[in-house]
């Protein structure tokens, strides 16, 4: 075990190594460095002080050191436009990110998993059919524009729900966060479910797959001839056999939500990291731009490390295999 | 007279018995068994025939800045303007068609989609065949690149890689195609991994093809089942990326406004209950995508020869 693990944070370590030098290597040959991390708006004084400061004098594999050195004190860079550190405003918005992907996987579950067994278990009913169309649309549907129709549908027409925003928040350990007060729960409604929709389509597939295969093994029948009550033998019996693809998928796709929270981030002005993103690159802020990068880059690979060694707790064959080639 | 009813009467016995399907018809009578993917074909024709046709058959040219006027902005659907025009799918704020707007969306979005899909699979192919035909060290480097983009989402990288080139047709092109090619690598070396232990090239290589000819000529036709129906999906999701990345206003330039930034040109308007001017776009972005998704969706079912029916 202790073997998979060291070569697993290992290779995570590599794609780090990695995937910063395609940072850095974007930032300094793709693009003008000078430009990039050096506010335009400072003046000759300014900019020669700044290059010297940045180490952008020296030659590039030297540049690159610097560079990595900073990262590992965690310096990032300064913002042109709140003048705070970079790594400092992410971390602050951080937790409305979170929050918002949180309470989205949670809908996935809460919501596509009682779908996706329902329409397993009764496959030709009307219910199930129209369950499985919406999950094709779920598919289909390009975040964003489902976002706006929402924002139209239930903040304009009906007027039930706010569009923009995260409302009152509460402090917990710490933490702003929403879910606490009913305005914030109110505000935090529409762009969860906005940015589950995906989720909850894949999960109601799985769940429907998985029921249908389960439905038909001898322990469900079993279970049904022992005159268990038809609720118990889905909840008990079902329900258990089909949590591990879900859970296992779900897993993975904790980043993509993260990824897609740019999106629906943008539409519900919901002040999170991808919100800070997109800003930052409408304003040229690059040192921004950098640190959501590396930060970025740091929790996927967490995710993924975390990811498969739990799964390789739950499946020694992955781990066996992996040690022998 | 009797010659030729003689020739008829010859040929239709001659005909008759000889009804063998080649593999082409037999594939298009599969793919049209089902009624939804036929009709989505149809629409996607159409939506294709729109793309290619819009400065004709648009009711106005919506970027020439002669016809535009700002007095007909804003129009409800079905409005008529004071030249007596009549907006079936109502203005945008700056008094274009959007009608003509989302035809001429259409032809930005679709390029932008088929033209990344394109590059895309070329690369991912000849990336996919190589890894699988020559194995070893080359598969294992290919493979560990593939893996590691998989492990973030298209959009990410998109969205990075834009940050840094800017904003352009030809931008947003290359960074669909460095953020697809790995899924068309992928599928194309686990379907040339497969072939590759068949017989057939077993027996290529004892006739001392070159290599070239062993993977163009013979492993080559044999994986392009998967990759087709691959291409279809990944084309819908270029086209839904473009859209998000151009309302995210990262992807295309206001003056070559895709479906997606016809939307984000509306979303300002929406509070305010000018619901049309992005609705409409959106509508046409869905039945786009849903079109395409169904027609891959099917291909899918057709080209697999594990489905037997």
């Amino acid at each position: 075990m202790s073997v998979f693990i060291t070569r697993r944070v290992l290779q995570s370590l590599v794609v780090i190594f990695v995937m910063s030098l395609l940072v850095f290597f974007g930032v300094n040959i793709v693009g003008d460095p000078i430009d990039m991390l050096i506010n335009p708006e400072a003046d000759q004084e300014d900019i020669e002080a700044a290059i010297r400061a940045l180490g952008l004098d020296r030659p590039i594999h030297e540049q690159y050191w610097y560079f990595l050195l900073n990262a590992l004190k965690g310096d990032l860079g300064k913002s042109f436009i709140f003048a705070e550190p970079a790594l400092k405003l992410i971390l602050q918005r951080m937790p409305a990110t979170l929050e918002l992907a949180f309470t989205a996987m949670l809908m996935a579950i809460f919501l596509g998993i009682p779908l996706g067994v329902y329409a397993g278990l009764k496959p030709n009913s009307k219910v199930s059919k129209t369950i499985m169309a919406g999950s094709i649309l779920g598919f289909s549907l390009p975040t964003f524009w489902v976002g706006l129709m929402f924002i139209m549908i239930f903040a304009v027409m009906l007027g039930w729900l706010p569009s923009t925003g995260r409302g009152d928040t509460t402090s917990l350990l710490g933490i702003q966060v929403s879910f606490l007060t009913w305005d914030g729960l109110r505000h935090l409604l529409l762009p969860a479910l906005n940015l589950a929709l995906f989720k909850i389509s894949l999960v109601i597939r799985l769940a429907r797959a998985g029921t249908r295969e389960v439905a038909l093994q001898d322990y469900i029948k079993f279970a049904r001839a022992k005159g268990l009550h038809s609720s118990r033998v889905v909840l008990v019996h079902v329900m258990k056999n089909i949590m591990i693809p879900v859970v296992t998928v779900l897993g993975l796709e904790l980043g993509g939500v993260i990824a897609f929270a740019v999106v629906t981030e943008t539409v519900f002005a919901w002040p999170g990291m991808g919100k800070l993103l997109i800003d930052s690159i409408q304003l040229l802020d690059r040192p921004i731009i950098v640190a959501y990068l590396m930060i970025t880059v740091l929790m996927f690979v967490v995710i993924n490390l975390v990811v498969d060694v739990i799964y390789s707790l739950l499946d020694p064959r992955v781990r066996l295999k992996d040690v022998k080639s | 007279m009797s010659t030729t009813s003689e020739h008829a009467g010859k040929a239709a016995t001659i005909v008759e018995p000889v009804r063998v399907q080649t593999p082409f018809q037999r594939f298009l009578s599969d793919y049209f068994d089902s009624r939804v993917a036929t009709g989505a074909i149809v629409v996607f024709g159409i939506i294709l025939f729109i793309a290619l046709f819009a400065p004709w058959i648009s009711p106005q040219d919506p970027y020439d800045l002669m016809i535009v006027d700002v007095m007909n902005s804003r129009m409800r659907p079905g409005e008529k303007s004071l030249t007596g025009m009549t907006f079936l799918l109502g203005s945008d704020g700056a008094g274009r068609d959007m009608l003509s707007a989302i035809f001429y969306g259409l032809r930005t979005s679709l390029t932008v989609g088929v033209m990344s899909g394109l590059i895309a699979l070329c690369i991912g192919m000849s990336v996919g065949l190589s890894a699988a035909y020559f194995g070893g060290r080359t598969d294992s480097l290919i493979m560990r690149v593939v893996d590691l983009q998989l492990s973030f989402p298209a959009i990410l990288i998109a969205l990075i890689l834009l940050s840094i080139l800017g904003k352009g047709v030809d931008k947003i092109i290359i960074a669909l195609v460095i953020a697809q090619w790995a899924y068309y690598a992928r599928t194309v070396r686990a379907s040339a991994l497969v072939e590759r232990r068949k017989e057939y090239i077993e027996a290529a290589t004892c006739l001392a093809l070159s290599h070239r000819r062993i993977v163009l000529r013979h492993l080559l036709p044999n994986v392009l089942p998967p990759l087709i129906v691959v291409g279809t999906l990944q084309t819908a999701h270029a086209i839904s990326l473009e859209a998000t990345l151009s309302f995210l206003g990262v992807g295309l330039p206001q003056t070559q406004p895709s479906l997606g930034l016809l939307i984000s040109n509306g979303f300002e308007y929406m509070l305010s209950g000018k619901y049309w001017i992005s609705f409409f776009p959106g509508v046409a972005l869905l039945v786009t995508i849903v079109s395409i998704n169904l027609v891959g969706d099917q291909l899918r079912d057709v080209l697999n020869p594990r489905l037997e029916r």
